[in-house]
């Protein structure tokens, strides 16, 4: 087709005012897309450059180092171990059975564990570290770190996890730690953030858990970053928590670890006491249990087999058990009945062998009775029917309100699981406990430590102390967190007058060394450590009519055997309590215990064979040569935290 | 005299033709490439090998093609336009029976060492052809029905067969930039008019009565259009790309995190950061600078573009550049639009920046064209 220049010329003009018009509307549109660009990236950067750190910046806790625990000494009693674990990350092993089969080769690794390991590395993300096997010996873990090369994605890796270097001696006192629960969670108002780690391990019983603020520490924080599917990509930064408070106990591991020997398999509590400051020196329950085996997670078999033992080793003794005092209980009787004027010191009573009130004979321990007695005879011989009567005149109000003065009846607070109150029992106390009225046979009963009266170790422990010191002594168990000193609580005398504190003491110094003392076997000999102490045996079925000699009964009938003591006498620096379980006489089974934990106490040794009576002590040396005491290790000074 | 014929005489020969390149498009192109290297650079996390040297090297290959393009003359063109349409419209009915698919929907065939996309070629074809119609239809005959029909159908053909990939990015560009040409051909305003008022009734109509008993889809098909037009609402889902582009496009600020410090591209948070996405990374590296700096040079080489095609007299060479500066325009519109969250996600890479080898090679045989045009114009 031919056109003109002249038509070639109007159309180019008609195409060019076009293209003007299409060139102005993408001008317009570039101008839109600029002024949209703006608004994104700089009127709402902050918003954005926000959203990307929330993107990228993950933050991970870092767990606290547990705060260890010493005894009074520095001795370690809980510390943190290094433990040596392997990891698999499948990412980098490729194929993970082939890994694990090779790794078999050179550590012991059961075909469960590896069954184990392969289904949760399949079970998550690819780059996440699966754990192989825990507590290696350094032996396995350096073997593995020596192989390395061949063993593509595995790493052996560093923790850290609780270890109890004195095993049974601490279990009851110190507990153990353990992962945490649901339960422990649901039981806090705002959790701590450092409970989600994995694996993390808190308190749950003792020390361990009601310690726990000071032993935890704070977590730290370490930022880092991580790319879209979660994988961690570098650190960016951190910040160091602080480790747990190191705690310092009253206890005296040397101590504690004598009396455990000494007690053997015997179902036993024993608490000692400083009578001055309240310091525990030695609270031992037996049997009892390796802490260690809670914190590594305890065997079916191990568990069960610790519930079937009739001699509860789980159970502590020394504060949850409670038991009858028995004739332990007479010296708060003695007290009440002095304070109330109703017997003199030196006045006398006449025991025939029974008490009658209301036509119900109350039997005295000795059948023939024993005569006219004074107070410290009473004490000496203890002799019930002196009490029986004495009792009856006071009332049980003033009775356990005395008993309470010297710690009976009363939860006393010390960082220890399950503390039982016992029961001092009054009126009132049954009238809301049983609805019924108070007769005056509970009275004669709650004379001698029997009918409700219930106590624990540690309670008679506290009487003992405050009957040596004349002062309301209260128990303590931390002597200090991190490089504090705990402060020793006020101890103010008691409201009894020293006349009367007197009569009682000397009661128990005729116990153990009047000629007709019910303990005189189990006397110190040694003139610089006197010893005083009250022997009780404390029924735990009535007899009736029938068996009452102890050694034809089965075990869990026999008369628990009590024994409470200090010394030295004029002036006293230890008390003791000794529970024996269905161990039968007082004066037989918990008085030489009590006497040679007294001993220990005070000579910061093995008892010198000195202390004890000539005729004793060749039987005391074969005792002790025979007892397989533990090496424990001196505090190293400034050990590392690890 | 023809208006060719007198062109002849006065276009540049030989040798003569290299000082009549218009030189500063090409020196725009190949910054904007350039670009487009460092931004594949740093998202590969500083590696040469995995999308910077194969994109370097097909843009040498293309910006070959280019000049072999551009010296040869433009009535040659003019001439080669309708058999090129019909080819590339053989080779899309080709592709729609005996294709390869893959990559989703886009579908090719190999020749050999070559590999085909003829939605590609399509795209300047189409171009060429509408420009050689108008070339040859007396400029008083374009806004009469029959005249306007036939380029619509020219239009349409290759429109529903690449819709039927599917590949719907494609054929909204086609159909856009063949409506650009038919616009600066002069083809009158009441068209366009009218056919904005169709779409825009159809739109209307489509939400208005949804939810009535009278609606014109289901209602499955009306949430599809929802997460279609608003992605936010499915943040974890269809949404996560575009909020992901926009984080890293914002979190960027005036001057950027620095070269290759794009956390949300080197992390992964970004989708296709290397095709459809690049420009986000661009923009949380260097900033709105940077990303305006780009917007300017891309809104330069149009500018050049339409200079170069309002310089010129020759019908066709005028709506051919036109056509070419269009179908760049409509890319980067889109493209950006997408990444902003102020259109919905459809798959359309950024020219000459997007990882992609058929797209770019294709783009610089269309620049090709337009130098061509330029050489040869009359003077």
């Amino acid at each position: 087709m031919r056109r003109t220049v002249k038509d070639t010329e109007e159309s180019a003009r008609k195409v060019r005012r076009r293209a003007f018009l299409m060139g102005s509307a993408m001008g317009a549109f570039v101008a839109v897309l600029g002024a949209r660009m703006r608004f994104l990236s700089v009127e709402q950067a902050d918003e954005f450059r926000l959203l990307a750190e929330e993107n990228r910046v993950n933050i991970r806790l870092i767990p606290p180092n547990r705060g260890q625990i010493h005894d009074r000494n520095g001795k370690l009693i809980a510390g943190n171990e290094q433990n040596y674990r392997v990891v698999i990350t499948r990412e980098e092993a490729g194929d993970v059975e082939h890994v694990l089969r090779r790794l078999a080769a050179i550590v012991p690794l059961s075909e469960d564990e590896i069954a184990r390991t392969l289904r949760e590395s399949e079970r998550r993300s690819s780059f996440v570290p699966i754990i192989v096997a825990d507590r290696l010996s350094w032996t396995d873990f350096s073997k593995i770190a020596l192989n390395a090369p061949s063993l593509p994605g595995v790493t052996p890796e560093v923790g850290l996890s609780r270890i109890y270097p004195l095993d049974t001696d601490f279990a009851h006192v110190v507990g153990y730690v353990g992962p945490v629960s649901e339960k422990d969670l649901a039981g806090m108002e705002s959790p701590d953030p450092v409970l989600q780690i994995p694996k993390f391990q808190i308190g749950k019983i003792g020390v361990e858990r009601w310690r726990e603020d000071a032993l935890r520490g704070r977590a730290g924080q370490k930022r880092i970053e991580v790319n879209h599917v979660g994988r961690v990509m570098r650190e960016l930064g951190r910040i160091e928590g602080d480790p747990g408070d190191d705690l310092r106990l009253t206890i005296d591991a040397e101590i504690q670890n004598f009396t455990q020997v000494r007690l053997g398999e015997e179902s036993a509590a024993v608490v000692a006491m400083d009578v001055e400051t309240g310091d525990l020196l030695s609270i031992v329950s037996s049997p009892s249990f390796d802490p260690n085996l809670f914190v590594r997670g305890i065997s079916q078999k191990d568990y069960s087999s610790l519930m079937e033992n009739d001699h509860r080793p789980l159970a502590d003794k020394t504060v949850q058990g409670v038991y009858p005092p028995g004739s332990t209980f007479k010296m708060v009787t003695a007290l009440a009945a002095l304070e109330a004027g109703v017997v003199g010191t030196g006045s006398g009573v006449y025991c025939p062998g029974y008490y009658e009130l209301g036509g119900r004979r109350f039997a005295c321990w000795k059948r023939g009775g024993h005569g006219t007695l004074s107070l410290n005879e009473a004490l000496a011989q203890s002799c019930d029917v002196y009490f029986y009567e004495t009792a009856v005149k006071v009332g049980i109000d003033k009775i356990a309100e005395m008993g309470r003065k010297l710690g009976l009846g009363i939860k006393h607070d010390l960082p220890m699981s399950a503390i039982a109150a016992g029961v001092m029992p009054d009126k009132a106390w049954k009238m809301e406990s049983y609805g019924q009225e108070w007769r005056i046979g509970d009275t004669v009963n709650a004379s001698i430590g029997q009918g409700y009266v219930l106590t624990s170790p540690l309670q008679l422990a506290v009487m003992t102390a405050r009957l040596a010191s004349g002062r309301s002594v209260v128990p303590r168990l931390v002597r200090g967190v991190g490089t504090d000193d705990m402060p020793i609580p006020e101890a103010p005398p008691l409201d009894i007058p020293a006349e009367y504190l007197n009569a009682a003491r000397k009661g128990m110094y005729e116990v153990m060394n009047g000629a007709r003392g019910t303990a005189k076997s189990s006397r110190i000999v040694d003139p610089t450590m006197v010893m005083a102490g009250k022997t009780g045996t404390a029924q735990v079925h009535s007899y009736g009519t029938g068996e009452r000699d102890n050694k034809l009964l089965p075990w869990h009938l026999r008369d628990h055997a009590l024994f409470v003591c200090y010394a030295p006498y004029d002036k006293p620096k230890v008390a003791v309590s000794v529970v024996v379980e269905h161990g039968g006489g007082g004066s037989a089974v918990a008085a030489p215990i009590g006497r040679d934990v007294l001993l220990r106490c005070l000579t910061g040794g093995i008892p010198p064979l000195a202390a004890y009576p000539e005729a004793q002590r060749a039987r005391i040396e074969t005792q002790f040569k025979e007892m397989k005491l533990r090496d424990i290790a001196d505090p190293v000074p400034g050990r590392s935290r690890a | 005299m023809s208006f060719l014929e007198y062109r002849i005489k006065t276009a540049p020969t030989g040798l003569r033709k290299v000082l009549f390149v218009n030189w500063p498009l090409v020196l725009l192109i190949t910054a904007v490439a350039s670009v487009g290297f460092l931004m594949l650079y740093s998202v590969a996390g500083g590696e040469m090998s995995r999308w910077a040297e194969p994109q370097m090297k097909r843009f040498g290959v293309g910006l070959g093609l280019m000049f072999i393009v551009a010296f040869t003359p433009i009535w040659f063109w003019r001439n080669m336009s309708v058999l090129a349409y019909l080819v590339a419209f053989a080779l899309l009915l080709v592709v729609e029976f005996f294709g390869r698919v893959g990559m989703g929907a886009q579908r090719w065939i190999e020749l050999g060492p070559i590999i085909l996309q003829p939605s590609e070629m399509m795209k300047f074809t189409l171009v060429m052809m509408l420009a050689a119609y108008y070339d040859w239809l007396d400029p008083k005959k374009v806004s009469h029905p029959f005249w306007v029909l036939v380029p619509v159908l020219l239009i349409v053909a290759p429109t529903v067969l690449v819709l039927l990939q599917p590949n719907l990015g494609t054929s909204i560009m086609l159909l856009a930039v063949g409506a650009a040409v038919m616009f600066c051909a002069g083809v009158s305003w009441w068209y366009f008019g009218a056919v904005a008022g169709v779409v825009g009734g159809a739109i209307w109509g489509v939400f208005h009565f949804r939810g009535t008993p009278w609606q014109f889809l289901h209602d499955y098909q009306y949430r599809r259009i929802d997460t279609f037009i608003d992605p936010s609402a499915d943040p974890l889902g269809a949404g996560y790309n575009i909020i992901q582009a926009q984080i890293a496009l914002g979190s960027g600020g005036w001057g950027g995190k620095g070269f290759m410090q794009g956390t949300q591209s080197r992390l992964n948070f970004l989708p296709e950061k290397h095709t459809d996405f690049i420009f986000t990374t661009l923009a949380e590296e260097f900033g709105y600078i940077g990303a305006f700096s780009l917007l300017m040079l891309y809104a330069a080489i149009i500018a050049f573009c339409v200079i170069s095609a309002m310089q010129n007299r020759d019908r066709y060479s005028q709506l051919l550049i036109l056509g070419v500066a269009a179908n760049l325009f409509f890319y980067i519109a889109v493209n950006l639009s997408m990444v902003m969250g102020m259109a919905p996600v459809v798959g359309v890479p950024l020219p000459l920046l997007s990882y992609g080898g058929s797209a770019m090679l294709v783009l610089l045989v269309g620049f090709g064209l337009v130098q061509s045009a330029h050489v040869h114009r009359a003077r």
